[in-house]
């Protein structure tokens, strides 16, 4: 018999591994759990008891007003931040009692799209792309810029290679965050508003390469954004956070449908 | 209450919060030593910023308090009739004080703001969260190593600092009488053991700790943008070298109760 204590780390806990149904059909064991997740900044309450499921090869965008606290929820599901109670469980693991090498064992399986990218202004663009190839493999130098070259392209960047991020328009570091983010081959990508700030046309080149990315590597993605149109081209499955919690989930035409005045007076923003 | 006795109150709180954060961040630094990668190559690349490029800098001071000492010493010696005591009396005091203290104060001042800016900035621009979102523990790659760096640079460039002021101040003296460098030398050490000299080199280690420390935990806790970066780096500067100064009295004291 299991200890109850090991029972945890494992992740089974009593209501066993979760399974999801996604809208878009991708049925799979869950990538990603949060329950009844909690986060507050002193006196205000982010996030009140979040409940999502995000399927292997699912792609969930999370909407919401500014200040809802969905950068907060990414940053928790990949342990930069802690939350207060709840539950995050990313492939079956419960990240929330996990070590700091554990956790960073974890994170070589996830990446991470900055808002504004993040890349490191000190390195070029090839080295940015190398970091976490120099730093969790063991492939040569050849290997690394082989891989780097490849990943490059994924992104339409290889003839930047020598570049420094501040030589970058804000979409071309977009493309490069999107590379480094790919370079370990991750199961959960996690974006934060990679359309932000960019023109139309950019927004749709880079809702094209996630889509494209997204059938090339099979990941469980979650995007936060604010942009509907970008959510509705690339998302299988949409959550509208509001006043701390999921407010109503399901595909871009459900939601758009909605007698519900917040969600209604959301969508009818932008249409 | 009264509003003075309030924001007295709050300062020492703020204070407390403070050192209360700067040894939660000591404790994840010494943590994170233990942990693989050993970052070798990001330690030397430290070393060649922190130490190499502070040389020409540390140089340049010792070798002006070298030259002010010989100045300012002589009239007052010549006035007591010690004038013999001039070659001793600059290289103990080099050695003891002017040179340890000197290089600390040049090194906060050039290495604090460094550290502090330049994390400052990695912070604020969500560099460090992609750092530790990519498995990298940046308390390793970027706290410790700049941290070792300062410890291990300081030691050397002390001795920098001593050899150009001790060099210095044996021209100054030269200029206005001539006396051999083998002689001065001699003069300088006469009475004075090894340990004269390794204590106080040594204890620029703690200076090294207090400036990578302070320089680290004040970048990596920087927000607020550009201002915020700005602040981080003023206050690496400045409380670097107030805690270098304080941590010099105090091992001053400790120093002379063990080497008597």
């Amino acid at each position: 018999m299991m200890h109850p204590e090991q029972e945890v780390l494992l992740g089974v806990e009593e209501n066993g591994p979760a399974e999801v149904e996604s809208a878009g059909g991708k049925s799979d064991a869950s990538a990603v759990v949060l329950r009844d997740l909690h986060k507050s900044f002193g006196s205000q309450i982010v996030l009140d008891g979040i409940d999502l499921t995000v399927g292997s090869g699912e792609t969930l965008a999370v909407l919401g007003r500014s200040g809802t606290g969905k950068s907060v929820l990414l940053k928790l599901i990949i342990g930069l931040q802690k939350p207060d109670s709840g539950s995050i469980r990313i492939h079956e693991q419960e990240i929330t009692r996990l070590n700091l090498d554990a956790m960073n064992d974890l994170r070589k399986k996830m990446g991470f799209l900055f808002q504004h990218a993040a890349l490191y202004d000190s390195l070029t663009v090839e080295q940015n792309v190398a970091f976490p190839l120099k730093r969790h493999t063991r492939m040569t130098e050849s290997d690394q810029r082989e891989r780097v070259k490849e990943l490059l392209a994924g992104v339409g960047m290889e003839a930047d290679l020598e570049k420094m991020p501040s030589e970058l328009s804000g979409g071309m570091q977009k493309r490069v965050g999107l590379a480094r983010a790919l370079a370990l081959e991750p199961g959960i990508l996690l974006l934060d508003e990679p359309t932000a700030g960019l023109d139309p046309i950019t927004s749709g080149e880079i809702d094209e390469l996630i889509l494209k990315l997204q059938e090339e590597h099979d990941m469980a993605s979650i995007v936060v954004t604010h942009d509907l149109h970008s959510a509705k081209t690339i998302a299988d499955r949409i959550a509208l956070l509001h006043e701390g919690n999921v407010l109503m989930e399901g595909s871009f035409k459900e939601l758009e449908k909605s007698d519900d005045e917040f969600v209604s007076e959301f969508f009818k923003r932008d249409s | 209450m009264p509003s003075t006795l309030i924001s007295v109150w709050g300062l020492i709180n703020r204070f407390l919060e403070w050192f209360g954060d700067l040894g939660l961040f000591a404790w994840q630094v010494v943590r994170s030593a233990a942990r693989r990668p050993l970052e070798g190559r990001e330690l030397i690349r430290q070393l060649d910023e922190i130490g190499s490029r502070s040389l020409p800098l540390v140089a340049l001071a010792g070798a002006a308090i070298g030259a002010v000492l010989a100045l300012e010493t002589r009239s007052s010696l010549v006035q007591f009739g010690a004038k013999s005591l001039l070659p001793a009396t600059i290289v103990f005091s080099i050695i003891h004080e002017t040179g340890p203290v000197v290089t600390g104060l040049v090194v906060s001042g050039r290495v604090g703001a460094g550290i502090g800016a330049e994390l400052g900035s990695m912070k604020v621009t969500e560099q460090i969260d992609a750092i530790e979102a990519s498995g990298v523990n940046p308390y390793k790659s970027l706290a410790f190593t700049r941290i070792v760096a300062c410890i291990l640079a300081l030691p050397l460039l002390t001795l920098a600092a001593d050899f150009c002021g001790v060099m210095v101040g044996w021209i100054a003296n030269t200029l206005v009488e001539p006396i051999s460098f083998h002689k001065f030398i001699n003069q300088g050490l006469a009475g004075t053991s090894f340990n004269d000299f390794l204590a106080p080199t040594f204890r620029t280690t703690v200076f090294g700790l207090i400036i990578g420390m302070i320089g680290c935990f004040q970048g990596m806790r920087a927000q607020g943008g550009t201002a915020g970066v700005g602040r981080s780096s003023t206050s690496s500067v400045v409380l670097s070298s107030l805690f270098v100064i304080l941590a010099d009295v105090i091992l001053v004291k400790l120093i002379l109760v063990f080497f008597p």
